[in-house]
Protein backbone atom coordinates (compact mmCIF):
# COMPACT_ATOMS: atom_id res chain seq x y z
CA UNK A 1 0.00 0.00 0.00
CA UNK A 2 1.26 3.43 -0.91
CA UNK A 3 1.50 5.63 2.18
CA UNK A 4 2.21 8.89 0.36
CA UNK A 5 -0.04 11.86 1.24
CA UNK A 6 -0.61 12.03 -2.51
CA UNK A 7 -2.61 8.87 -2.44
CA UNK A 8 -6.22 9.00 -1.37
CA UNK A 9 -7.02 5.32 -1.19
CA UNK A 10 -10.40 4.49 0.26
CA UNK A 11 -11.40 8.00 1.38
CA UNK A 12 -14.91 9.10 0.42
CA UNK A 13 -16.60 12.43 1.11
CA UNK A 14 -18.31 13.06 4.44
CA UNK A 15 -21.01 15.41 3.11
CA UNK A 16 -23.76 14.11 0.80
CA UNK A 17 -23.42 17.23 -1.40
CA UNK A 18 -19.76 16.47 -2.01
CA UNK A 19 -20.56 12.83 -2.55
CA UNK A 20 -23.12 13.74 -5.20
CA UNK A 21 -20.73 16.06 -7.06
CA UNK A 22 -18.06 13.36 -6.94
CA UNK A 23 -20.54 10.93 -8.52
CA UNK A 24 -21.11 13.37 -11.36
CA UNK A 25 -17.35 13.87 -11.74
CA UNK A 26 -16.63 10.13 -11.75
CA UNK A 27 -19.41 9.46 -14.26
CA UNK A 28 -17.90 11.96 -16.67
CA UNK A 29 -14.32 10.84 -16.01
CA UNK A 30 -14.84 7.12 -16.42
CA UNK A 31 -16.94 7.44 -19.57
CA UNK A 32 -14.45 9.97 -20.97
CA UNK A 33 -11.65 7.52 -20.22
CA UNK A 34 -13.55 4.66 -21.87
CA UNK A 35 -14.13 6.71 -25.00
CA UNK A 36 -10.49 7.78 -25.08
CA UNK A 37 -9.56 4.12 -25.54
CA UNK A 38 -11.04 4.43 -29.03
CA UNK A 39 -8.75 7.31 -30.02
CA UNK A 40 -7.00 6.17 -33.20
CA UNK A 41 -9.06 2.97 -33.37
CA UNK A 42 -12.62 4.07 -34.21
CA UNK A 43 -14.29 2.33 -37.15
CA UNK A 44 -14.09 5.44 -39.34
CA UNK A 45 -12.01 8.60 -39.28
CA UNK A 46 -15.05 10.85 -38.81
CA UNK A 47 -16.18 8.68 -35.90
CA UNK A 48 -12.72 8.90 -34.35
CA UNK A 49 -13.10 12.68 -34.36
CA UNK A 50 -16.61 12.49 -32.90
CA UNK A 51 -15.81 10.02 -30.12
CA UNK A 52 -12.71 12.02 -29.18
CA UNK A 53 -14.86 15.15 -29.05
CA UNK A 54 -17.23 13.50 -26.61
CA UNK A 55 -14.32 12.17 -24.58
CA UNK A 56 -12.78 15.65 -24.43
CA UNK A 57 -16.09 17.16 -23.32
CA UNK A 58 -16.58 14.59 -20.58
CA UNK A 59 -13.04 14.75 -19.21
CA UNK A 60 -13.33 18.53 -19.31
CA UNK A 61 -16.56 18.34 -17.29
CA UNK A 62 -14.89 15.93 -14.87
CA UNK A 63 -12.01 18.35 -14.35
CA UNK A 64 -14.37 21.19 -13.44
CA UNK A 65 -16.33 18.94 -11.10
CA UNK A 66 -13.23 17.55 -9.35
CA UNK A 67 -12.01 21.11 -8.83
CA UNK A 68 -15.38 21.92 -7.34
CA UNK A 69 -15.34 18.88 -5.07
CA UNK A 70 -12.07 20.21 -3.70
CA UNK A 71 -13.73 23.49 -2.72
CA UNK A 72 -16.56 21.66 -0.96
CA UNK A 73 -14.33 19.22 0.90
CA UNK A 74 -10.58 19.18 0.44
CA UNK A 75 -10.10 15.48 -0.09
CA UNK A 76 -6.73 15.63 -1.84
CA UNK A 77 -3.79 17.98 -2.43
CA UNK A 78 -5.10 18.64 -5.94
CA UNK A 79 -7.77 17.52 -8.38
CA UNK A 80 -5.47 15.09 -10.23
CA UNK A 81 -4.72 13.20 -7.05
CA UNK A 82 -8.44 13.13 -6.34
CA UNK A 83 -9.27 11.91 -9.84
CA UNK A 84 -6.46 9.43 -10.22
CA UNK A 85 -5.46 7.77 -6.95
CA UNK A 86 -8.53 6.41 -5.22
CA UNK A 87 -9.18 2.77 -4.49
CA UNK A 88 -11.64 1.13 -6.84
CA UNK A 89 -14.45 1.15 -4.28
CA UNK A 90 -13.98 4.88 -3.64
CA UNK A 91 -15.02 5.65 -7.24
CA UNK A 92 -18.66 6.62 -7.20
CA UNK A 93 -19.64 6.34 -10.86
CA UNK A 94 -22.68 4.43 -12.03
CA UNK A 95 -21.93 0.99 -13.45
CA UNK A 96 -23.04 1.92 -16.98
CA UNK A 97 -20.11 4.24 -17.73
CA UNK A 98 -17.48 1.56 -17.09
CA UNK A 99 -19.02 -0.94 -19.53
CA UNK A 100 -16.50 -1.99 -22.17
CA UNK A 101 -16.23 -0.84 -25.81
CA UNK A 102 -17.41 -4.22 -27.10
CA UNK A 103 -18.18 -2.76 -30.52
CA UNK A 104 -19.54 0.45 -32.00
CA UNK A 105 -23.11 -0.64 -31.18
CA UNK A 106 -22.29 -0.88 -27.48
CA UNK A 107 -20.47 2.45 -27.62
CA UNK A 108 -23.35 4.41 -29.14
CA UNK A 109 -26.06 2.78 -27.04
CA UNK A 110 -24.08 3.37 -23.82
CA UNK A 111 -23.71 7.00 -24.91
CA UNK A 112 -27.38 7.39 -25.74
CA UNK A 113 -28.56 5.96 -22.42
CA UNK A 114 -26.04 7.98 -20.45
CA UNK A 115 -26.38 11.31 -22.22
CA UNK A 116 -30.19 11.34 -22.15
CA UNK A 117 -30.00 10.63 -18.40
CA UNK A 118 -27.20 13.17 -17.86
CA UNK A 119 -29.30 15.82 -19.60
CA UNK A 120 -32.08 15.38 -17.04
CA UNK A 121 -29.66 15.24 -14.14
CA UNK A 122 -27.86 18.42 -15.22
CA UNK A 123 -31.11 20.26 -15.94
CA UNK A 124 -31.96 19.59 -12.29
CA UNK A 125 -28.74 21.42 -11.35
CA UNK A 126 -29.56 24.63 -13.23
CA UNK A 127 -31.41 26.11 -10.24
CA UNK A 128 -28.90 24.73 -7.74
CA UNK A 129 -28.17 26.59 -4.51
CA UNK A 130 -24.56 26.05 -5.55
CA UNK A 131 -23.92 28.62 -8.29
CA UNK A 132 -20.69 27.07 -9.52
CA UNK A 133 -22.41 23.74 -9.97
CA UNK A 134 -25.27 25.40 -11.85
CA UNK A 135 -22.76 27.10 -14.14
CA UNK A 136 -20.93 23.83 -14.84
CA UNK A 137 -24.27 22.18 -15.63
CA UNK A 138 -25.27 25.00 -17.97
CA UNK A 139 -22.01 24.76 -19.90
CA UNK A 140 -22.15 20.96 -20.01
CA UNK A 141 -25.73 20.84 -21.27
CA UNK A 142 -24.63 22.46 -24.54
CA UNK A 143 -22.14 19.64 -24.99
CA UNK A 144 -24.64 16.98 -23.94
CA UNK A 145 -27.07 18.14 -26.64
CA UNK A 146 -24.44 17.20 -29.23
CA UNK A 147 -23.68 13.86 -27.53
CA UNK A 148 -27.36 12.95 -27.67
CA UNK A 149 -27.70 13.95 -31.30
CA UNK A 150 -24.67 11.87 -32.30
CA UNK A 151 -25.69 8.82 -30.29
CA UNK A 152 -29.35 8.97 -31.33
CA UNK A 153 -28.52 9.12 -35.04
CA UNK A 154 -26.31 6.06 -34.74
CA UNK A 155 -28.78 4.08 -32.61
CA UNK A 156 -31.27 4.57 -35.46
CA UNK A 157 -28.79 3.74 -38.22
CA UNK A 158 -27.48 0.62 -36.54
CA UNK A 159 -30.80 -0.60 -35.17
CA UNK A 160 -32.59 -0.17 -38.48
CA UNK A 161 -29.55 -0.77 -40.72
CA UNK A 162 -28.57 -4.30 -41.73
CA UNK A 163 -29.44 -7.60 -40.07
CA UNK A 164 -25.93 -7.73 -38.63
CA UNK A 165 -26.04 -4.21 -37.19
CA UNK A 166 -29.50 -4.89 -35.77
CA UNK A 167 -28.26 -8.01 -33.99
CA UNK A 168 -25.32 -6.11 -32.56
CA UNK A 169 -27.64 -3.39 -31.26
CA UNK A 170 -29.97 -5.99 -29.78
CA UNK A 171 -26.99 -7.53 -27.98
CA UNK A 172 -25.88 -4.12 -26.72
CA UNK A 173 -29.38 -3.39 -25.46
CA UNK A 174 -29.56 -6.76 -23.74
CA UNK A 175 -26.26 -6.02 -21.95
CA UNK A 176 -26.70 -2.32 -21.18
CA UNK A 177 -30.39 -1.93 -20.35
CA UNK A 178 -29.73 -3.63 -17.00
CA UNK A 179 -27.68 -0.60 -15.94
CA UNK A 180 -30.33 2.02 -16.71
CA UNK A 181 -32.25 1.61 -13.44
CA UNK A 182 -29.33 2.84 -11.37
CA UNK A 183 -29.25 6.14 -13.24
CA UNK A 184 -32.50 7.31 -11.66
CA UNK A 185 -32.21 5.63 -8.29
CA UNK A 186 -32.76 7.91 -5.30
CA UNK A 187 -30.60 6.66 -2.44
CA UNK A 188 -29.98 8.50 0.83
CA UNK A 189 -27.08 10.54 -0.60
CA UNK A 190 -29.11 11.82 -3.52
CA UNK A 191 -32.12 12.48 -1.28
CA UNK A 192 -29.95 14.54 1.10
CA UNK A 193 -28.42 16.50 -1.79
CA UNK A 194 -31.92 17.27 -3.08
CA UNK A 195 -33.06 18.32 0.41
CA UNK A 196 -30.04 20.61 0.68
CA UNK A 197 -31.17 22.40 -2.51
CA UNK A 198 -28.21 21.20 -4.55
CA UNK A 199 -30.56 20.01 -7.28
CA UNK A 200 -34.22 19.39 -7.93
CA UNK A 201 -35.49 15.83 -7.88
CA UNK A 202 -34.79 14.46 -11.36
CA UNK A 203 -35.65 10.89 -10.38
CA UNK A 204 -39.31 11.64 -11.02
CA UNK A 205 -38.32 12.01 -14.68
CA UNK A 206 -37.52 8.28 -14.87
CA UNK A 207 -40.82 7.35 -16.47
CA UNK A 208 -40.67 10.17 -19.00
CA UNK A 209 -37.08 9.16 -19.81
CA UNK A 210 -38.16 5.55 -20.33
CA UNK A 211 -40.98 6.59 -22.64
CA UNK A 212 -38.65 8.71 -24.74
CA UNK A 213 -35.93 6.06 -24.92
CA UNK A 214 -38.29 3.18 -25.65
CA UNK A 215 -39.88 5.24 -28.45
CA UNK A 216 -36.49 5.92 -30.04
CA UNK A 217 -35.55 2.27 -29.69
CA UNK A 218 -38.83 1.29 -31.34
CA UNK A 219 -38.04 3.60 -34.23
CA UNK A 220 -34.72 1.76 -34.44
CA UNK A 221 -36.72 -1.54 -34.49
CA UNK A 222 -35.40 -2.48 -31.05
CA UNK A 223 -37.18 -3.53 -27.87
CA UNK A 224 -35.65 -3.49 -24.39
CA UNK A 225 -35.70 -6.83 -22.58
CA UNK A 226 -38.73 -7.54 -20.36
CA UNK A 227 -38.60 -7.79 -16.56
CA UNK A 228 -34.98 -6.79 -16.37
CA UNK A 229 -33.29 -7.17 -13.03
CA UNK A 230 -31.53 -3.84 -12.72
CA UNK A 231 -27.89 -3.92 -11.63
CA UNK A 232 -26.89 -1.22 -9.16
CA UNK A 233 -24.24 -0.34 -6.65
CA UNK A 234 -21.75 1.83 -8.52
CA UNK A 235 -22.86 5.01 -6.78
CA UNK A 236 -22.15 3.30 -3.47
CA UNK A 237 -18.71 2.15 -4.65
CA UNK A 238 -19.64 -1.46 -5.37
CA UNK A 239 -17.93 -1.59 -8.73
CA UNK A 240 -17.77 -4.43 -11.24
CA UNK A 241 -14.54 -5.92 -12.56
CA UNK A 242 -14.34 -3.48 -15.48
CA UNK A 243 -13.40 -0.48 -13.39
CA UNK A 244 -10.29 -2.13 -11.96
CA UNK A 245 -8.86 -2.53 -15.45
CA UNK A 246 -9.73 1.04 -16.38
CA UNK A 247 -7.93 2.26 -13.25
CA UNK A 248 -4.84 0.17 -13.97
CA UNK A 249 -4.20 2.42 -16.95
CA UNK A 250 -5.72 5.63 -15.65
CA UNK A 251 -3.81 5.64 -12.35
CA UNK A 252 -0.54 4.22 -13.66
CA UNK A 253 1.56 7.38 -13.60
CA UNK A 254 0.13 8.89 -10.40
CA UNK A 255 0.67 5.68 -8.45
CA UNK A 256 4.05 4.84 -9.92
CA UNK A 257 5.43 8.34 -9.40
CA UNK A 258 3.54 9.85 -6.45
CA UNK A 259 3.92 13.57 -5.76
CA UNK A 260 5.63 14.45 -9.05
CA UNK A 261 4.67 17.30 -11.36
CA UNK A 262 3.94 16.43 -14.98
CA UNK B 1 9.10 13.84 -43.66
CA UNK B 2 5.44 12.95 -43.82
CA UNK B 3 5.54 13.79 -47.50
CA UNK B 4 9.15 12.90 -48.37
CA UNK B 5 9.59 10.52 -51.28
CA UNK B 6 10.25 7.21 -49.54
CA UNK B 7 10.21 5.02 -52.63
CA UNK B 8 13.20 2.78 -53.25
CA UNK B 9 15.28 3.34 -56.39
CA UNK B 10 13.67 0.32 -58.03
CA UNK B 11 10.16 1.69 -57.35
CA UNK B 12 11.09 5.07 -58.80
CA UNK B 13 12.55 3.50 -61.94
CA UNK B 14 9.40 1.44 -62.50
CA UNK B 15 7.22 4.53 -62.12
CA UNK B 16 9.38 6.53 -64.54
CA UNK B 17 9.19 3.82 -67.17
CA UNK B 18 5.42 3.65 -66.87
CA UNK B 19 5.18 7.42 -67.16
CA UNK B 20 7.37 7.50 -70.25
CA UNK B 21 5.16 4.94 -72.01
CA UNK B 22 1.97 6.81 -71.24
CA UNK B 23 3.22 10.29 -71.89
CA UNK B 24 1.49 12.16 -74.68
CA UNK B 25 2.40 15.55 -73.34
CA UNK B 26 4.42 17.54 -75.81
CA UNK B 27 7.15 19.98 -74.96
CA UNK B 28 4.96 23.02 -75.66
CA UNK B 29 2.38 21.86 -73.11
CA UNK B 30 5.03 21.18 -70.47
CA UNK B 31 6.72 24.52 -71.16
CA UNK B 32 3.44 26.39 -70.86
CA UNK B 33 2.73 24.73 -67.52
CA UNK B 34 6.25 25.49 -66.31
CA UNK B 35 5.75 29.12 -67.32
CA UNK B 36 2.68 29.30 -65.09
CA UNK B 37 4.67 27.85 -62.20
CA UNK B 38 7.56 30.23 -62.86
CA UNK B 39 5.16 33.16 -62.89
CA UNK B 40 4.02 32.16 -59.41
CA UNK B 41 0.56 30.95 -60.45
CA UNK B 42 -1.32 28.74 -58.01
CA UNK B 43 -2.50 25.54 -59.69
CA UNK B 44 -6.04 24.51 -58.80
CA UNK B 45 -7.57 21.05 -58.94
CA UNK B 46 -9.49 21.62 -62.20
CA UNK B 47 -6.55 23.19 -64.04
CA UNK B 48 -4.80 21.27 -66.77
CA UNK B 49 -1.56 19.85 -65.40
CA UNK B 50 1.09 17.33 -66.47
CA UNK B 51 0.34 13.79 -65.38
CA UNK B 52 3.66 13.64 -63.54
CA UNK B 53 2.71 16.70 -61.49
CA UNK B 54 -0.66 15.16 -60.62
CA UNK B 55 0.84 11.80 -59.69
CA UNK B 56 3.58 13.30 -57.59
CA UNK B 57 1.02 15.31 -55.66
CA UNK B 58 -1.35 12.38 -55.14
CA UNK B 59 1.53 10.28 -53.84
CA UNK B 60 2.89 13.06 -51.65
CA UNK B 61 -0.42 14.28 -50.22
CA UNK B 62 -1.83 10.80 -49.61
CA UNK B 63 1.41 9.72 -47.95
CA UNK B 64 1.15 12.82 -45.79
CA UNK B 65 -2.45 11.89 -44.90
CA UNK B 66 -1.45 8.30 -44.08
CA UNK B 67 1.34 9.61 -41.85
CA UNK B 68 -1.12 11.73 -39.90
CA UNK B 69 -3.44 8.77 -39.38
CA UNK B 70 -0.77 6.22 -38.48
CA UNK B 71 0.86 8.94 -36.38
CA UNK B 72 -2.17 8.87 -34.09
CA UNK B 73 -1.16 5.44 -32.83
CA UNK B 74 2.16 5.99 -31.04
CA UNK B 75 0.58 8.87 -29.10
CA UNK B 76 -2.67 7.02 -28.60
CA UNK B 77 -0.50 4.57 -26.68
CA UNK B 78 -0.44 7.07 -23.78
CA UNK B 79 -3.92 8.60 -23.82
CA UNK B 80 -5.35 6.24 -21.23
CA UNK B 81 -2.22 6.58 -19.06
CA UNK B 82 -1.60 10.33 -19.25
CA UNK B 83 -0.42 11.52 -15.83
CA UNK B 84 -2.89 14.38 -15.25
CA UNK B 85 -6.28 15.44 -16.59
CA UNK B 86 -4.74 18.46 -18.29
CA UNK B 87 -2.16 16.33 -20.09
CA UNK B 88 -4.84 13.84 -21.09
CA UNK B 89 -7.00 16.59 -22.58
CA UNK B 90 -4.10 18.13 -24.48
CA UNK B 91 -2.94 14.77 -25.81
CA UNK B 92 -6.45 13.83 -26.93
CA UNK B 93 -6.89 17.20 -28.63
CA UNK B 94 -3.53 16.82 -30.37
CA UNK B 95 -4.34 13.36 -31.70
CA UNK B 96 -7.74 14.62 -32.79
CA UNK B 97 -6.01 17.40 -34.74
CA UNK B 98 -3.99 14.74 -36.53
CA UNK B 99 -7.17 12.89 -37.52
CA UNK B 100 -8.45 16.22 -38.84
CA UNK B 101 -5.23 16.80 -40.80
CA UNK B 102 -5.61 13.33 -42.29
CA UNK B 103 -9.16 14.10 -43.33
CA UNK B 104 -8.46 17.31 -45.17
CA UNK B 105 -5.30 15.96 -46.74
CA UNK B 106 -7.30 13.03 -48.12
CA UNK B 107 -9.78 15.59 -49.40
CA UNK B 108 -7.01 17.65 -51.01
CA UNK B 109 -5.71 14.48 -52.71
CA UNK B 110 -9.22 13.54 -53.83
CA UNK B 111 -9.44 16.80 -55.79
CA UNK B 112 -6.78 15.23 -58.03
CA UNK B 113 -9.00 12.31 -58.91
CA UNK B 114 -8.04 9.52 -56.50
CA UNK B 115 -10.70 8.35 -54.01
CA UNK B 116 -10.05 8.18 -50.28
CA UNK B 117 -11.11 4.52 -50.32
CA UNK B 118 -8.40 3.71 -52.87
CA UNK B 119 -5.77 5.64 -50.94
CA UNK B 120 -6.68 3.89 -47.69
CA UNK B 121 -6.62 0.52 -49.46
CA UNK B 122 -3.06 1.29 -50.58
CA UNK B 123 -2.04 2.05 -47.00
CA UNK B 124 -3.56 -1.17 -45.68
CA UNK B 125 -2.05 -3.32 -48.43
CA UNK B 126 1.40 -1.89 -47.76
CA UNK B 127 1.59 -0.31 -51.22
CA UNK B 128 1.53 3.23 -49.88
CA UNK B 129 4.12 4.47 -47.43
CA UNK B 130 3.97 6.67 -44.37
CA UNK B 131 6.60 8.49 -42.36
CA UNK B 132 9.21 6.17 -40.87
CA UNK B 133 9.07 8.01 -37.55
CA UNK B 134 5.74 6.42 -36.61
CA UNK B 135 7.15 2.92 -36.66
CA UNK B 136 9.10 3.67 -33.49
CA UNK B 137 7.69 2.67 -30.08
CA UNK B 138 6.74 5.08 -27.29
CA UNK B 139 7.77 3.24 -24.12
CA UNK B 140 7.57 6.18 -21.67
CA UNK B 141 5.47 9.27 -21.03
CA UNK B 142 8.52 11.37 -21.97
CA UNK B 143 8.04 10.23 -25.56
CA UNK B 144 4.81 12.26 -25.67
CA UNK B 145 6.93 15.32 -25.00
CA UNK B 146 9.76 14.42 -27.34
CA UNK B 147 7.41 13.56 -30.20
CA UNK B 148 5.70 16.94 -29.92
CA UNK B 149 9.01 18.77 -29.63
CA UNK B 150 11.03 16.95 -32.31
CA UNK B 151 8.55 15.20 -34.60
CA UNK B 152 6.07 18.05 -34.80
CA UNK B 153 9.02 20.45 -34.84
CA UNK B 154 10.47 18.64 -37.86
CA UNK B 155 7.04 18.59 -39.48
CA UNK B 156 6.74 22.36 -39.13
CA UNK B 157 10.20 22.88 -40.62
CA UNK B 158 9.09 20.92 -43.66
CA UNK B 159 5.55 22.19 -43.92
CA UNK B 160 5.98 25.94 -43.59
CA UNK B 161 7.55 26.05 -47.08
CA UNK B 162 4.68 23.82 -48.30
CA UNK B 163 2.26 26.64 -47.47
CA UNK B 164 3.72 28.25 -50.61
CA UNK B 165 3.55 25.06 -52.66
CA UNK B 166 2.27 25.57 -56.22
CA UNK B 167 -0.81 23.35 -55.74
CA UNK B 168 -3.52 25.47 -54.08
CA UNK B 169 -5.52 22.85 -52.13
CA UNK B 170 -2.33 21.41 -50.57
CA UNK B 171 -0.87 24.83 -49.79
CA UNK B 172 -4.09 25.97 -48.11
CA UNK B 173 -4.36 22.76 -46.08
CA UNK B 174 -0.79 23.33 -44.90
CA UNK B 175 -1.59 26.79 -43.56
CA UNK B 176 -4.07 25.36 -41.09
CA UNK B 177 -1.98 22.27 -40.37
CA UNK B 178 1.03 24.42 -39.50
CA UNK B 179 -0.95 26.48 -36.99
CA UNK B 180 -1.97 23.32 -35.19
CA UNK B 181 1.48 21.72 -35.46
CA UNK B 182 2.89 24.81 -33.80
CA UNK B 183 0.63 24.18 -30.79
CA UNK B 184 1.72 20.53 -30.81
CA UNK B 185 5.38 21.45 -30.87
CA UNK B 186 4.96 23.85 -27.95
CA UNK B 187 2.98 21.41 -25.81
CA UNK B 188 5.67 18.78 -26.45
CA UNK B 189 8.45 21.12 -25.47
CA UNK B 190 6.48 22.05 -22.36
CA UNK B 191 6.24 18.38 -21.33
CA UNK B 192 9.99 17.91 -21.86
CA UNK B 193 10.68 21.15 -19.96
CA UNK B 194 8.64 19.91 -17.00
CA UNK B 195 10.58 16.65 -16.99
CA UNK B 196 13.97 18.30 -17.45
CA UNK B 197 13.25 20.57 -14.49
CA UNK B 198 11.79 17.74 -12.42
CA UNK B 199 13.40 14.99 -10.36
CA UNK B 200 16.57 13.21 -11.55
CA UNK B 201 14.35 10.29 -12.53
CA UNK B 202 12.17 12.54 -14.71
CA UNK B 203 15.19 14.20 -16.29
CA UNK B 204 16.61 10.80 -17.12
CA UNK B 205 13.31 9.83 -18.68
CA UNK B 206 13.50 12.93 -20.90
CA UNK B 207 17.16 12.26 -21.85
CA UNK B 208 16.48 8.62 -22.75
CA UNK B 209 13.56 9.66 -24.90
CA UNK B 210 15.72 12.23 -26.71
CA UNK B 211 18.37 9.54 -27.22
CA UNK B 212 15.76 7.29 -28.83
CA UNK B 213 14.02 9.82 -31.04
CA UNK B 214 16.80 12.21 -32.14
CA UNK B 215 18.22 10.22 -35.05
CA UNK B 216 14.86 8.93 -36.33
CA UNK B 217 13.61 12.53 -36.32
CA UNK B 218 16.53 13.59 -38.55
CA UNK B 219 15.65 10.74 -40.91
CA UNK B 220 12.17 12.26 -41.29
CA UNK B 221 13.63 14.76 -43.78
CA UNK B 222 14.40 11.90 -46.15
CA UNK B 223 17.56 10.68 -47.87
CA UNK B 224 20.50 13.04 -48.40
CA UNK B 225 20.17 15.29 -51.45
CA UNK B 226 22.55 13.27 -53.61
CA UNK B 227 20.31 10.22 -53.26
CA UNK B 228 16.99 11.93 -53.92
CA UNK B 229 16.50 11.78 -57.67
CA UNK B 230 13.09 13.45 -57.79
CA UNK B 231 13.92 16.52 -55.77
CA UNK B 232 14.99 18.66 -58.71
CA UNK B 233 11.80 18.12 -60.74
CA UNK B 234 9.69 18.78 -57.63
CA UNK B 235 11.66 21.93 -56.95
CA UNK B 236 11.06 23.09 -60.54
CA UNK B 237 7.36 22.54 -60.09
CA UNK B 238 7.53 24.30 -56.71
CA UNK B 239 6.02 21.29 -54.98
CA UNK B 240 9.18 21.29 -52.94
CA UNK B 241 10.93 24.51 -52.04
CA UNK B 242 14.04 23.39 -50.19
CA UNK B 243 16.23 20.29 -50.31
CA UNK B 244 16.08 17.54 -47.69
CA UNK B 245 19.52 18.44 -46.39
CA UNK B 246 18.72 22.14 -46.13
CA UNK B 247 15.56 21.45 -44.11
CA UNK B 248 17.40 18.95 -41.90
CA UNK B 249 20.11 21.53 -41.20
CA UNK B 250 17.51 24.18 -40.34
CA UNK B 251 15.84 21.79 -37.92
CA UNK B 252 19.13 20.94 -36.20
CA UNK B 253 20.10 24.60 -35.95
CA UNK B 254 16.79 25.43 -34.29
CA UNK B 255 16.61 22.41 -32.01
CA UNK B 256 20.12 22.17 -30.53
CA UNK B 257 19.82 25.41 -28.51
CA UNK B 258 16.42 24.23 -27.24
CA UNK B 259 18.02 21.04 -25.90
CA UNK B 260 20.89 23.02 -24.38
CA UNK B 261 18.44 25.32 -22.62
CA UNK B 262 16.91 22.28 -20.93
CA UNK B 263 20.28 20.78 -20.02
CA UNK B 264 19.66 17.77 -22.25
CA UNK B 265 22.39 16.27 -24.38
CA UNK B 266 21.90 15.61 -28.11
CA UNK B 267 23.17 12.03 -28.64
CA UNK B 268 25.71 12.97 -31.32
CA UNK B 269 29.40 13.17 -30.32
CA UNK B 270 30.20 14.95 -33.60
CA UNK B 271 27.72 17.74 -33.08
CA UNK B 272 29.47 21.10 -32.85
CA UNK B 273 28.92 24.71 -33.84
CA UNK B 274 30.74 25.68 -37.01
CA UNK B 275 31.61 29.34 -36.68
CA UNK B 276 32.49 29.73 -40.32
CA UNK B 277 29.22 28.27 -41.64
CA UNK B 278 27.19 29.75 -38.84
CA UNK B 279 25.50 26.36 -38.51
CA UNK B 280 25.94 23.13 -36.63
CA UNK B 281 28.04 20.28 -37.99
CA UNK B 282 26.64 16.90 -37.12
CA UNK B 283 27.52 13.23 -37.30
CA UNK B 284 26.69 10.73 -40.03
CA UNK B 285 23.16 9.47 -40.15
CA UNK B 286 22.76 5.70 -40.37
CA UNK B 287 20.74 5.55 -43.58
CA UNK B 288 20.74 1.76 -43.52
CA UNK B 289 18.37 2.05 -40.55
CA UNK B 290 15.97 4.27 -42.48
CA UNK B 291 15.90 1.95 -45.50
CA UNK B 292 15.45 -1.04 -43.22
CA UNK B 293 12.44 0.67 -41.66
CA UNK B 294 10.99 1.57 -45.07
CA UNK B 295 11.42 -1.97 -46.37
CA UNK B 296 10.67 -3.98 -43.24
CA UNK B 297 8.35 -1.75 -41.23
CA UNK B 298 10.66 -1.14 -38.29
CA UNK B 299 9.81 -2.10 -34.73
CA UNK B 300 6.10 -1.24 -34.77
CA UNK B 301 5.28 -1.06 -38.47
CA UNK B 302 3.41 -4.35 -38.53
CA UNK B 303 1.45 -3.46 -35.39
CA UNK B 304 0.56 -0.03 -36.81
CA UNK B 305 -0.90 -1.47 -40.01
CA UNK B 306 -2.63 -4.24 -38.08
CA UNK B 307 -4.31 -1.57 -35.90
CA UNK B 308 -5.42 0.40 -38.97
CA UNK B 309 -6.73 -2.79 -40.62
CA UNK B 310 -8.65 -3.72 -37.47
CA UNK B 311 -10.30 -0.30 -37.32
CA UNK B 312 -11.12 -0.46 -41.02
CA UNK B 313 -12.60 -3.95 -40.69
CA UNK B 314 -14.70 -2.89 -37.69
CA UNK B 315 -15.93 -0.08 -39.92
CA UNK B 316 -17.28 -2.45 -42.57
CA UNK B 317 -20.49 -3.39 -40.78
CA UNK B 318 -20.95 0.19 -39.55
CA UNK B 319 -20.67 1.59 -43.09
CA UNK B 320 -22.99 -1.11 -44.40
CA UNK B 321 -25.57 -0.26 -41.73
CA UNK B 322 -25.37 3.47 -42.46
CA UNK B 323 -25.78 2.81 -46.19
CA UNK B 324 -28.72 0.45 -45.64
CA UNK B 325 -30.42 2.92 -43.31
CA UNK B 326 -29.97 5.79 -45.77
CA UNK B 327 -31.35 3.66 -48.59
CA UNK B 328 -34.44 2.77 -46.55
CA UNK B 329 -35.10 6.43 -45.79
CA UNK B 330 -34.62 7.38 -49.45
CA UNK B 331 -37.07 4.70 -50.58
CA UNK B 332 -39.61 5.97 -48.07
CA UNK B 333 -39.25 9.48 -49.43
CA UNK B 334 -39.63 8.23 -52.98
CA UNK B 335 -42.73 6.20 -52.12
Amino acid sequence: MNSSPNFIGAMIPAKPETNFVLRCADNAMILGQRLSEMCGHAPELELDLALTNISLDLIGQAGLLYDHVQTLEKLAPNADVLALTRDQNAYLNCLLVAQPNVDFAHIVLRQYLFSTFQKRQYEALLSSSDETLAAIAEKSLKEIAYHIRFAKDWVLRLGDGTEDSHERMADALDCLWRYSGELFEKDSVLAAAIDAGLLTDFTDKYEAWQIEVVALLAEATLTPPDDTHMLKGGYQGHQEDHLGHILTDMQYMQLKYPSLQW
Amino acid sequence: MYSTDLRTDAEKRRAQKADAKRSVEDAAFLDAFQARIDAGDIIEAKDIMPEGYRKTLVRQISQHAHSEIVGMLPEGNWVTRAPTLRRKLILLAKIQDEAGHGLYLYSAAETLGRSRDDMVADLLSGKAKYSTIFTYPTPTWADMGTIGWLVDGAAITNQIPLCRCSFGPYARAMVRVCKEESFHQRQGYEIVTTLAQGTPEQKQMAQESLDRIWWPSLMMFGPPDGASAHSSQNMKWKIKRHSNDELRQRFIDTTVPQAEFLGLKIPDPDLKWNEERGRYDFGDIDWSEMWAVIKGGGICGKARIRARKAAHKEGEWVRAAAAAYAQKRNSEKAA
